[in-house]
C-alpha cells in the first residue's frame, strides 16, 4: 500500500510529456493499482468491487487486442488526447452534449489518479440521468424507427410513444435481452394514454406492409447484425443467408396485424399492434405456410424457422393459431437467447463511440464482410452477454479503454491508420467525427447555458423535433429510407452561420448567456474570451488566439459585439462541431 | 504581402462590398451584375450542362417506356404514337409529342435490385464498396465542367428535392447542395453589416487553418472548404435562379404545380446561371401494390407535365442542345404482375430516357423478349449509360481520378458508350 501511494504521488508530479511505454504503464496500471489499494483497506465492500473489477478486466482485454493489432500492422499509437478532449468527447458521446464551464474545471481540477473513471460513473449514474436518458433516447429512436418516424402522413408510428418506452427502459438499465424481447413480442396500443398503451409497438407497428418484409429486413439488421433485404429476392452472392432464411424468418410476423383506428376522423389516431390467427397462403391454418418465388420461379413454401450464428436451427409448432403459438414470441425467445444478439449490439456500439465498428457497415455482420478485431468482438460480446446485457457496463468498457483516450491527431507511426481512406480501422487515433443534429442542439443548450431551465421530456423533444425536420430527407421508397441534410454540406454551414438557433444562442438580449458573460464585471476581457473557450472547445485559447481576439476586443466599442463576434465565430470552428 | 495575403484580402473585400446594401455601393453592385449577364451569355454558347431526373423507388418502365400489350405482364395501359420511333404508354400524351427530342434506353440490365445499392450505382457506375465511395454523376460533371465557369458562386452540383449520392472521394466541393423545390433557401441572411461579417469570416478563418495544421484528418479541411462555398453562396445574385416564384405564371402553370414540377423549372434556371448538373427527385415509384392506379391517377400526370414542360422550354430556349437530360431510377419494375395489383424490383431489363446535349433524339435503342422479361439485343449497364452521358457533355472518357488512397479509377468505370445514342 505504501509503495504504491508513493508511486502515484510520482504519477501526479510526472511532467506532461512522457514516453510511449510509460504511458502505457500509466494507462493500464494505474486504475489496476489504485484498484488494489482500495482492496487492501476496504475489503468489506466487496460488491461494488466486484463490479469495477470486472469493469476493469474488460478494459484490459480491449487494450490487449487493439495493440495486438497495432503490432501486428506495425502501427505506433497517436499520443493521448488532452484531459479537455477525453472530457469533451466523454460527455459528448454519453450525455450528448458538451461539458459546460462547470464540469470541464470539475474535472480538470480533480487531482485523483482515477478521475476518468470517476467520471464515467458519473455520467452512467444517478447523477447524469436524465442526459444519458435523453441521448440513449435519441440513438434507439433513429435505430428503431428512424429520423422521420412518425411524421409521415396517416404514420402508423407514435413517435412520442416510441420514445415514451425507450426512456422508461434506458433509464431504468433494463437488460438489452428483455428490450429486445419487449420490442419484438409487443402488442397493444401505440399512443400514450390509450388504454392499453405499449410504446414498445411502435417499433413494427408501421412495419408489417407487404407481408412485413420491413419487420423482417429492420429486426435482422438491427438485433442480429445481418443485412436480409437482397435476400428476398434472390440468394445474396455472398451472403450465406439463402433466399429460403429471409422468408423463414419472415414467417415468424405473419400473424401480426396493425389495426389503424380513426376515432370517427378520416386520419389515424392510433394503432393497435396484435396477433391473429394466420390462415397461410394455402389458408391451412394448421400449418400456415407461405411461399416465395426462387429465381427458378418454382414457389417454394417455408415455415417459421431460424438458423442460429452456430448452426444451430430452431424452428417452432407450424400452427397458425394464436392460441397454440405467438409467433413473435416465439422469435422473441429465440433472439434473447441467439448468438448473434450480443455480437450485433457490441459492433453497434463500439461504433458509436470509436467512430467506426469492426465492420462496415455495422449491421452487415455475415460471414461474407469479416471483423477487424474478430477476438475482441467475441470477448466483448460473450462479456457482454455474461454481464446480464448491461448496456451501461459495456459503454463503461469501451469510454475507459485505451484506443478512446487517443488524440485525434495523426502520429508518425499510424499515417496509415485512416478508415476514410477505406483502410479498416486500428483504433490508434480518435476518428474525427462530426456532432449530429441532436448532439448540435443538446451542446448549444448546454454551450448558452440554456439547459438550466427544461421543460418537460415531452416539451423538449417536439421543440427538437421541430428544429430537426429542417434536416430529414425522406428517400420516395416504400422502405422508409432518409438521410439527413445535417451532413457538413451547405445547408448545415448556413444553419450554423444564421439559422435561428444560432442567432438564439448569439443573442445579447438581456437575460441572454452573452448578456451574462459581457457584463459580468468579475471577467475582464481576456477572462471573458477564455470562458467562451472552455464553454465552446473546452479548452483555453493559445497565445496566439488570445492576441487575435484581443484585437477584436479592442475594436469594438462596449464589449458586446465581439463577445458576440467571437462566441459565433467559436461555435462556426470545425474543431466545435467535430467530435476530436 | 505574400500571394496568400493579397489572395485573403481580395475575398474580404469582395464579401464585404456583397454584404453592403445597394445604397453604399450602388456602382459596384450594378457592374457586377452586368459583367455577369454578358459572361452568362458568352458562356452559354458552349457550355454545357446536364439535368438528371431521378424517380426513386423504381420507376415500372414496362408501364411508360417499353410496353407489352397483349402479354400477360402487360397490364391494362396501351401504347401511343410518338414523334420519335417507339411508342410510349397513353398516359404520358405530352411527352409523346416531344419524343423527337428524347431516346429510349430499353436494353438496360443491371445487378442491383435493392434500393440503396441500386441508388449508389446508378448514381456512380460502380457497385457499393465498403473500402472506397466513389463519385456521383453530379460530382464527376461538377468537377469536370465547373472549373470553366469561375463566374459561378452557387455550387456546380445542385439536388432537388432529394439527397442524390454523394462526391464519394472527389471531397465536399463537389457535394450535392439539397434544396427543396419550393426554391426558399433557409437561412441566408447574416442580419449584420458587411464590414463586420466579413471580419467574422476572417476570424473564422485563421482558427479553421490551426486546426486542420493539427493533422487531424481530412473532416476537418473539408469543413473549412464547405464555409468558403458557403460564403460565396450568401453573397450571390445567382441565387435568384433558385426563386421558381419568379417566372411568369404562365411558365409556372405549364411546369405544373408539383414539387417536380417546380424541381424542373428550377433546373432550368439553375442551367442557365450555368450549374452544369441539377438533380431533380421524384420519389413514390415503390408500387409493390396498386401499380397501376398509382402510375396513371398519380405519378403519369405530374411526371408527363413537368418533363414535357422543361422538354419543350429547353428547346424553345435554344438550349436544349447544350443541356442533357437524363431520366431514370435504380431499377424497373418486375414484368409479373404480383397479387397485390403492384410489381416488385427488377434490375434485368428495363429502360431509361435521355436526350438534349450530345444525345441523339427519336431513337429507341435495344429491345426486349415479349414479356418483358429479358433483354434481346446487347445488354447496357449503369456504367455504359454514364459514359454516354459523359460524352454527350464533352467530357472525355480517358479521364482518370485518383483516388484518396492513389488508386487510378477510370471515369463512369469504364463504361462504353451505347451505340447509335450520341450524334
Amino acid at each position: 500500500m505504501h509503495v504504491f501511494s508513493r508511486w502515484l504521488l510520482a504519477w501526479r508530479v510526472a511532467p506532461a510529456r512522457t514516453t510511449v511505454w510509460s504511458r502505457v504503464q500509466r494507462s493500464i496500471l494505474v486504475p489496476t493499482l489504485a484498484l488494489v489499494g482500495f482492496l487492501a483497506v476496504a475489503p468489506a465492500q466487496s460488491e461494488e468491487l466486484s463490479d469495477a473489477a470486472h469493469a476493469l478486466e474488460q478494459v484490459a482485454a480491449i487494450n490487449k487486442y487493439i495493440r495486438q493489432g497495432w503490432e501486428d500492422e506495425g502501427i505506433r499509437s497517436s499520443e493521448r488526447a488532452t484531459e479537455g478532449e477525453w472530457c469533451r468527447r466523454v460527455y459528448l458521446d454519453v450525455a450528448g452534449r458538451i461539458p459546460s464551464v462547470k464540469e470541464l474545471d470539475r474535472f480538470l481540477n480533480d487531482r485523483s489518479t482515477d478521475k476518468r473513471r470517476r467520471l464515467v460513473d458519473d455520467l452512467l449514474g444517478s447523477m447524469y440521468l436524465d442526459d444519458y436518458t435523453r441521448n440513449a433516447t435519441t440513438l434507439w429512436t433513429t435505430m428503431l424507427i428512424g429520423r422521420n418516424g412518425g411524421n409521415e402522413r396517416q404514420s402508423l408510428t407514435n413517435r412520442a410513444g416510441m420514445q415514451q418506452y425507450l426512456r422508461e427502459a434506458l433509464r431504468s438499465n433494463r437488460p438489452y435481452d428483455q428490450m429486445a424481447y419487449e420490442l419484438l413480442s409487443a402488442r397493444g396500443n401505440n399512443k400514450p394514454g390509450e388504454s392499453d398503451f405499449n410504446g414498445a409497438v411502435n417499433f413494427l407497428s408501421m412495419k408489417l406492409a407487404e407481408d412485413g418484409v420491413l419487420a423482417t429486413s429492420r429486426t435482422s439488421e438491427i438485433f442480429l447484425g445481418i443485412r436480409v433485404q437482397c435476400t428476398q429476392c434472390h440468394d445474396h452472392p455472398f451472403n450465406n443467408w439463402k433466399q429460403d432464411q429471409f422468408w423463414k424468418l419472415n414467417a415468424f410476423f405473419r400473424q401480426a396485424v396493425a389495426l389503424r383506428r380513426f376515432g370517427g376522423t378520416r386520419n389515424v389516431q392510433n394503432v393497435e399492434l396484435d396477433n391473429q390467427d394466420f390462415g397461410g397462403e394455402g389458408d391451412t391454418p394448421g400449418e400456415a405456410e407461405i411461399y416465395f418465388e426462387p429465381r427458378d420461379r418454382i414457389l417454394t413454401v417455408a415455415y417459421p424457422e431460424f438458423t442460429d450464428f452456430d448452426g444451430t436451427v430452431h424452428s417452432i409448432d407450424r400452427s397458425g393459431y394464436i392460441d397454440e403459438v405467438d409467433r413473435r414470441t416465439e422469435l422473441a425467445k429465440i433472439v434473447v437467447k441467439s448468438g448473434y444478439l450480443p455480437r450485433a449490439m457490441v459492433n453497434r456500439t463500439w461504433a458509436h463511440f470509436l467512430g467506426y465498428g469492426f465492420t462496415k457497415p455495422v449491421d452487415d455482420m455475415g460471414p461474407h464482410n469479416p471483423p477487424s478485431h474478430p477476438e475482441l468482438l467475441d470477448e466483448l460480446s460473450k462479456a457482454f452477454q455474461d454481464s446480464g446485457y448491461d448496456i451501461k457496463q459495456l459503454i463503461r468498457w469501451i469510454v475507459l479503454s485505451e484506443p478512446y483516450a487517443l488524440s485525434s491527431k495523426f502520429a508518425e507511426g499510424n499515417r496509415g491508420d485512416d478508415p476514410t481512406l477505406g483502410e479498416s480501422p486500428m483504433f490508434s487515433r480518435f476518428y474525427l467525427r462530426q456532432m449530429r443534429a441532436e448532439e448540435l442542439y443538446e451542446s448549444l443548450l448546454v454551450a448558452t447555458e440554456a439547459h438550466k431551465t427544461r421543460g418537460t421530456p415531452e416539451k423538449e423533444e417536439a421543440a427538437k423535433q421541430r428544429w430537426l425536420r429542417q434536416f430529414v430527407i425522406a428517400f420516395g421508397t416504400d422502405e422508409n429510407d432518409e438521410t439527413t441534410t445535417f451532413d457538413g454540406t451547405i445547408p448545415q454551414t448556413l444553419m450554423m452561420f444564421n439559422g435561428d438557433l444560432i442567432k438564439k444562442a448569439t443573442s445579447t438580449e438581456k437575460g441572454s448567456f452573452l448578456y451574462r458573460v459581457a457584463t459580468d464585471d468579475r471577467m475582464r476581457g481576456n477572462k471573458k474570451v477564455n470562458y467562451l473557450y472552455k464553454a465552446a472547445l473546452s479548452r483555453l485559447p493559445t497565445s496566439t488566439e488570445r492576441r487575435l481576439m484581443g484585437k477584436v476586443l479592442g475594436s469594438r466599442p462596449g464589449q458586446t459585439d465581439a463577445i458576440r463576434d467571437i462566441w459565433w465565430v467559436l461555435l462556426n470552428t470545425n474543431e466545435f462541431i467535430l467530435n476530436h | 504581402m505574400g500571394k496568400r495575403n493579397h489572395q485573403q484580402r481580395m475575398t474580404r473585400r469582395h464579401f464585404a462590398e456583397h454584404l453592403l446594401g445597394a445604397a453604399a455601393m450602388a456602382v459596384p453592385a450594378i457592374t457586377f451584375t452586368n459583367a455577369l449577364r454578358a459572361n452568362a451569355a458568352t458562356l452559354k454558347k458552349n457550355e454545357r450542362s446536364a439535368i438528371l431526373l431521378w424517380m426513386s423507388g423504381g420507376p415500372s418502365t414496362i408501364d411508360i417506356w417499353d410496353l407489352k400489350p397483349g402479354s400477360v405482364n402487360g397490364g391494362p395501359f396501351q401504347p401511343i404514337n410518338t414523334t420519335g420511333e417507339g411508342q410510349i404508354c397513353e398516359h404520358m400524351p405530352e411527352t409523346a409529342k416531344l419524343m423527337k427530342h428524347l431516346s429510349i434506353v430499353r436494353s438496360m440490365s443491371t445487378r442491383e435490385a435493392d434500393h440503396n445499392r441500386g441508388r449508389y450505382y446508378m448514381h456512380t457506375g460502380y457497385v457499393p464498396n465498403p473500402t472506397i465511395e466513389h463519385p456521383s454523376y453530379g460530382a464527376v460533371v461538377a468537377r469536370q465542367l465547373a472549373p470553366q465557369r469561375p463566374t459561378l458562386d452557387i455550387p456546380p452540383f445542385v439536388s432537388v428535392g432529394g439527397s442524390s449520392a454523394g462526391p464519394g472521394f472527389l471531397g465536399m466541393s463537389y457535394a450535392p447542395f439539397v434544396v427543396n423545390a419550393n426554391g426558399r433557401i433557409q437561412d441566408l441572411n447574416m442580419g449584420i453589416d458587411g464590414e463586420r461579417a466579413a471580419n467574422r469570416m476572417e476570424l473564422l478563418k485563421s482558427l479553421e487553418d490551426r486546426f486542420i495544421k493539427q493533422d487531424r484528418g481530412i473532416a476537418a479541411s473539408e469543413h473549412a472548404k464547405v464555409l468558403a462555398k458557403t460564403q460565396a453562396l450568401m453573397t450571390s445574385k445567382q441565387m435568384d435562379a433558385f426563386k421558381v416564384q419568379q417566372e411568369p405564371t404562365q411558365v409556372q402553370e405549364r411546369y405544373g404545380n408539383s414539387n417536380f414540377g417546380r424541381g424542373c423549372l428550377m433546373a432550368r434556371r439553375l442551367v442557365e446561371t450555368g450549374v452544369p448538373f441539377v438533380e431533380v427527385d421524384f420519389g413514390g415509384w415503390d408500387t409493390h401494390s396498386n401499380n397501376f392506379d398509382t402510375l396513371q391517377n398519380n405519378r403519369l400526370p405530374q411526371l408527363d407535365q413537368g418533363m414535357s414542360a422543361l422538354v419543350a422550354d429547353l428547346a424553345e430556349r435554344g438550349m436544349l442542345e447544350n443541356t442533357a437530360i437524363i431520366w431514370m431510377g435504380e431499377f424497373g419494375r418486375t414484368p409479373t404482375i404480383n397479387g397485390n395489383t403492384g410489381r416488385d424490383h427488377w434490375a434485368r431489363s428495363w429502360s431509361v430516357v435521355v436526350g438534349g446535349a450530345g444525345f441523339q433524339g427519336g431513337k429507341v435503342i435495344g429491345r426486349t423478349n415479349e414479356d418483358g422479361t429479358a433483354v434481346e439485343t446487347a445488354p447496357y449497364t449503369s456504367e455504359d449509360l454514364m459514359a454516354t452521358t459523359l460524352a454527350s457533355l464533352g467530357i472525355s472518357l480517358d479521364t482518370r481520378f485518383t483516388s484518396r488512397t492513389g488508386r487510378p479509377m477510370k471515369i463512369a468505370n469504364g463504361g462504353k458508350v451505347i451505340k447509335g445514342l450520341l450524334g
